[in-house]
């Protein structure tokens, strides 16, 4: 029998009282794809850091191809054959592709002899594993998915036989993504061992041969790929029986809530966002809107939650709204019924430093409620935000802790909790479910649910085409600032949608990577 | 005005630009590499005292800018500790530098020399001699070129010479050498260093101590070349003044020379004219003094387009999970 290319024994790791890997143990073998599933905090990305040398694990062996290996640092990682693919790419911005490939793995003092050999490697490299990419291009100018190649093309230089890809296809769209797995089956040939980490199901289940699962820093199971489902992943996962489908009626759409008429938005640095976008939400429905990140769909949010000046014409229940000078802030908007839900949550959801009833009460702190002459009654703020908690299950239901302390999907809880309990004619929601795990994430859509049926309007904004197909009564695609067209969900799928993402309407015809990914630069919104 | 005072003026440029270029450079290596310094006034004032008094006591200006340097050093060796490896604000760290020069040199000058924390007067070897380049005296009656030659450009000490060759130094260094991608690198994304197996700590600390190295040379030279003696915050501002040419000259080498240029030519004006007759208004002294400041307070508004700081600037590293 073979040794396994990477086996760990008895790994643990801990950050002061959080155990982050608990006695883990896991064999890989050589020439397969081997999946990581599990929920954020799992303890998946600590794993995968003690094995690429970030961390030092505080028990623990490793044995890579038979051999035990210590791992003190990245460079005895990539000298015992390791390369790590970083979710958040670890790439330098204004720096060439060949710049950057070479950077740590220089052959001499000198650039110009290191990056001359680099040359001719890369080409050798790009053709072997079809990863073709402009040498000489800066990274700033490059889209997610060419700078992922990047990412992976640095690793091959480095000789890499066993390669770990963290979260790929987070920032991909369909065909990106098909793309980066038929290349990882191409390594797979070449006798590369890969191990994916996601939370996505269903690339476990298209992609692995082998998928070992993880909850609360333990590794719960490993189970061949073609003798499990994704039923039983998910229960494996989160420890309990789950909702992989989200459970609704037939939409009942009422009067028209919000109509946005030719809105356009430019940024700070001059570039149009926007370039007159016109829509409508009704009562009782939900419209999902989808792109690739970059697209204007952030500020098309940002402008209607009150964050960013536009112009056109906005109408809430019939009453325009403005869109720049002082009435087109944030609070306005809030009095007249339109709650935010906002992208990114640590940054503008919540204040991590605070208490979580402090921010359970932000930007509803000067309601009547909780005034108390010319001071603030703060007992029924907080009253008021532990009954929140309590009834969206915040864990911990301690409303004395900072927000930084809760897990990302509580966090969200949060922030949902502020907005949704305030009963809105309109509710805009960014990313709902980004790094939330899977239990979180029936929640919350049981919850924006709800508030359809309740004969309100959601604007839902996704990168996620799973959540946008699921959730949605419309879809609206998005691309360079513009509404690419709409479709209902029951008669499109995601290749659809992923075209139509890209800028190609004609959706019948095929279209390759190159096509999509070259429409995508062009936008300038895959470089984001 | 005539050529002769042309060429007098573009003397003294290049004089007072030579401070300013050392420390201009220093802080290019320090920034470049994502450890912002405002502490370069203090080590040039540091270092220009220790090689004034070293100087003074030896009677040799080479020991006299050796002590410049190795004081300059340590004190950058305190910014890095405090930036680096505790992860500090570097700003405070820069600005307790300066605090801390500013109070040391007197104190210390006043218990040495007692002569009101001055260091004494230096003269013959404990002071750099002006070196001519070749053919200068044979080229001066050239009309022209030949003043601009022999005046200008000939007839400095030795440092001016090594400030002006640190910029195609600088240059080739970071733009066609391992070290100089790697330390760019770690200035712009210290996260893509760390993957490469590639230690960011060291990197930074080679980066403060050539910054502090050359901040050595700036101070040595103001105290020992352009100046004979230490006197009470001689620095007066050449630190800062060398920072708003860095932003000037967006991190690069060879701006950074035309910046340094540019700052000393208005000194050297300022130094020679006491007002200028512009025939319709007079600009008064005061005013003129001013120019240099008023300059770097106009580019470090912004006013110079924009200058896009090494990303990673001013950030601690710390390796995220």
């Amino acid at each position: 029998m073979t040794a396994p290319a990477i086996e760990l024994k008895g790994i643990s790791k801990a950050f002061g009282p959080v155990q982050a890997n608990k006695d883990i143990a896991i064999r890989v073998m050589p020439g397969t794809i081997h999946g990581i599933i599990g929920e954020n905090g799992a303890g998946k990305s600590t794993l995968m850091s003690i094995l690429y040398g970030f961390y030092k694990a505080d028990k623990g062996e490793i044995f890579i191809r038979g051999q035990k290996t210590e791992i003190p640092d990245s460079q005895a990682a990539i000298a015992a054959g390791i390369g790590m693919v970083f979710q958040h790419f670890k790439l330098v911005q204004n720096f060439t592709v060949l710049e950057n490939i070479v950077l740590g793995a220089e052959e001499g003092a000198f650039l110009k002899t290191s990056l001359g050999k680099a040359r001719k490697l890369l080409k050798e490299l790009s053709e072997e594993y079809e990863l073709h990419v402009d040498p000489d291009a800066k990274i700033e100018d490059l889209g997610v998915g060419m700078q992922q190649r990047v990412e992976i093309l640095k690793a091959l230089y480095r000789r890499a036989d066993i390669l770990i890809l963290d979260e790929p296809t987070g920032v991909l769209t369909p065909a990106e993504a098909d793309h980066l797995f038929r290349i990882l089956e191409g390594l797979k040939r070449e006798g590369k061992t890969i191990i994916l980490i996601t939370h996505k199901l269903r690339e476990i289940m298209e992609t692995t041969d082998t998928v070992s699962v993880m909850r609360r820093g333990e590794m719960t199971a490993t189970v061949k790929t073609s003798e499990t489902s994704p039923q039983e992943l998910a229960e494996l996962m989160v420890g309990r029986e789950v909702l992989l489908r989200v459970e609704k009626k037939p939409a009942t759409p009422g009067d028209v809530v919000l109509e946005v008429e030719n809105l356009k938005v430019v940024d700070g640095s001059g570039v149009e966002r926007l370039r007159g976008i016109s829509l409508k939400v009704r009562a009782g429905e939900i419209l999902g809107i989808c792109g690739v990140a970059g697209n204007g769909q952030s500020e098309l949010l940002e402008v209607l939650g009150g964050m960013r000046v536009g112009t056109g014409k906005v109408t809430v229940n019939g009453q325009q709204i403005d869109l720049t000078g002082t009435k087109s802030d944030a609070r306005t908007r809030r009095k007249r019924g339109i709650a935010h839900v906002p992208e990114d949550r640590q940054t503008e959801g919540l204040i991590m430093d605070f208490f979580a009833w402090e921010n359970v009460g932000f930007g509803y702190h000067d309601d009547p409620r909780y005034q108390n002459g010319l001071m603030m009654d703060n007992n029924a703020l907080r009253e008021d935000a532990e009954a929140k908690i309590k009834k969206f299950d915040v864990r911990p239901a301690n409303c004395w802790l900072t927000a930084k302390n809760f897990s990302g999907g509580n966090q969200q809880k949060l922030v949902i909790a502020r907005e949704l309990e305030r009963n809105p004619d309109l509710l805009l929601v960014g990313q709902p479910t980004r790094g939330v795990d899977i239990g979180a994430i029936e929640f919350i859509h049981e919850q924006i649910v709800a508030l359809r049926d309740a004969g309100k309007a959601v604007l839902l904004v996704s990168v996620e085409l799973d959540e946008i197909l699921s959730l949605s009564d419309r879809i609206a695609v998005i691309f360079d600032g513009r509404i690419m067209g709409e479709r209902l969900p029951s008669e499109t799928d995601e290749r659809e949608l992923g075209l139509m993402m890209a800028g190609i309407t004609d959706t019948d015809k095929d279209h390759s990577v190159k096509d999509i990914e070259a429409n995508l630069a062009k936008a300038g919104g895959g470089s984001r | 005005m005539n050529y002769l005072d042309l060429v007098q003026i573009l003397d003294s440029t290049i004089r007072l630009s030579t401070p300013l270029l050392f420390a201009c450079l220093a802080g290019l290596f320090s920034e470049r590499s994502g450890v912002f310094d405002i502490g370069l006034e203090g080590k040039i004032l540091i270092s220009a005292f220790f090689s004034a008094a070293v100087a003074a006591l030896t009677g040799s200006v080479w020991l006299g800018l050796g002590a410049g340097i190795a004081a300059s050093v340590v004190f950058a060796l305190i910014h890095g500790l405090a930036s680096i490896t505790f992860r500090g604000d570097q700003l405070i760290s820069g600005v307790a530098i300066n605090f801390l020069a500013a109070g040391m040199t007197v104190l210390i000058a006043q218990d040495w020399f007692a002569q009101g924390g001055r260091t004494p007067q230096l003269s013959g070897s404990a002071r750099f001699s002006s070196i001519d380049l070749p053919f200068a005296d044979a080229l001066r009656d050239v009309p022209l070129l030949g003043p601009l030659y022999a005046e200008a450009l000939s007839g400095h000490t030795i440092l001016v010479y090594a400030g002006l060759l640190a910029v195609p130094l600088t240059w080739y260094v970071l733009f066609r050498t391992r070290f100089g991608l790697r330390l760019r690198a770690v200035g712009e994304n210290p996260g893509a260093v760390d993957t490469a197996g590639v230690s960011v700590v060291r990197l930074r600390y080679a980066a403060v101590l050539i910054c502090g190295v050359l901040c050595g040379m700036a101070g040595s030279y103001l105290a020992t070349g352009l100046a004979a003696s230490f006197t009470q915050n001689m620095s007066a501002g050449r630190g800062f003044i060398a920072l708003a040419a860095l932003i000037f000259a967006k991190w690069r080498p060879w701006y950074a020379l035309g910046a340094c240029l540019l700052f000393g030519l208005l000194q050297a004006i300022s130094n020679r004219y006491s007002s200028i007759d512009l025939v319709v208004i007079e600009i008064p002294n005061a005013f003129v003094l001013a120019l240099p400041y008023i300059l770097t307070v106009v580019i470090l508004a912004g006013f110079v387009g924009k200058a896009t700081p090494p990303r990673a600037g001013g950030e601690p590293y710390v390796k995220e999970r």
